[in-house]
């Protein structure tokens, strides 16, 4: 009976665990959802192929204390993420600018689309060009009129 | 023949992007604060926590701002490098003690020889920020206007030493 007190004790135990791991920040819902919002857009440095909201990272934790910071000054979303890209480059927005150093990553794609569909029309004529219609010598339709017949009458 | 050549060239062309895609480092991203004032701070000194110190006092010097802890794996494996370069007298190095805590850095420092100047410590991360520092040991070379000129990012090898920073503060010293 003892142990089942003990064992309940120390269960009841996890439940302070959980208690203290809670973030301290949630007292404000409206600014942890504008800054989870702005949080998505945002790449975290050091594990690169993560958000700033689902990263890990301690600097990911310090950049959204730093974000949470400023938003409580009265920055805009537009200013945080220009405080960023000072600091980082644009590297931590996962929606690049387009300027002239991105135009290749935004247009690119449409180029090889272009290119492509260029191509196909291309290979298309010259197909058409080459399949041209030859007509059948009197004895070949002769001999497709046997077939056809034959075909038939099997049916 | 163009049947083949142009397939071929496709394929050469796109082995190309791959062999120059492949061997840059993607963790290296640059620093848009290359050329730019290096930020400004006051913080307290590790080893003197009264005073304090601001890269303003380092005016008219070429300098190296080394981030560094304790805590950083890779810190250990450059900093024999630092000591070395502290020791030819070249350059001097101020430490920025990252995220860390004052007995463990003490300590670091002790145990591994001191190569800086000074460090100051940058408990909360906050001043790491504003240099844009996303992995330490990450180092900054700064000019006698306070401007940053270079940043390594990563532990500084011998080899980085010298191909790399050396060459960069000796122009800067002219």
């Amino acid at each position: 009976m003892t142990r089942i007190l003990l064992g309940m004790f120390f269960l009841s135990l996890t439940a302070f665990a959980q208690a203290v791991e809670a973030p301290p920040t949630a007292q404000d819902p409206v600014l942890e959802a504008r800054l989870n919002n702005l949080a998505k857009e945002l790449r975290c440095l050091v594990c690169q192929n993560e958000t700033l909201a689902d990263s890990h990272a301690e600097l990911a934790l310090d950049l959204r204390r730093e974000i949470r910071d400023k938003m409580r000054q009265g920055l805009s979303d537009a200013q945080i993420k220009e405080y960023l890209t000072q600091r980082y480059g644009d590297f931590v927005l996962y929606r690049p600018p387009v300027k002239s150093t991105t135009w290749l990553l935004w247009f690119g794609p449409f180029l090889l689309l272009i290119a492509a569909i260029a191509g196909l029309a291309y290979f298309l004529k010259r197909r058409r060009r080459v399949l041209e219609e030859i007509p059948l010598s009197a004895e070949e339709a002769a001999r497709l009129k046997s077939l056809l017949h034959s075909e038939n009458e099997q049916a | 023949m163009l049947r083949f050549l142009v397939p071929f060239a496709l394929f050469v062309a796109l082995i190309i992007f791959f062999a120059i895609g492949l061997n840059r480092d993607p963790r290296e991203i640059p620093s848009p604060l290359i050329n730019q004032a290096a930020p400004a701070f006051t913080l307290q000194q590790l080893q003197a926590p009264a005073k304090q110190f601001s890269p303003a006092d380092m005016r008219g010097q070429v300098w190296l701002l080394n981030v560094w802890a304790s805590w950083c794996v890779s810190c250990r494996d450059e900093h024999p490098v630092l000591v070395d370069l502290a020791k030819r007298n070249l350059v001097p190095i101020v430490g920025l003690n990252y995220k860390d805590q004052r007995p463990d850095a003490l300590q670091w420092l002790a145990q591994f020889g001191n190569p800086y100047v000074l460090s100051v410590t940058d408990f909360d991360g906050r001043i790491g920020i504003d240099y844009g520092v996303y992995g330490v040991p990450e180092t900054y070379v700064i000019d006698k206007q306070g401007v940053i000129r270079m940043k390594h990012i990563g532990p500084v090898t011998p080899q980085v030493l010298q191909d790399k920073i050396l060459p960069k503060v000796r122009e800067l010293s002219k």
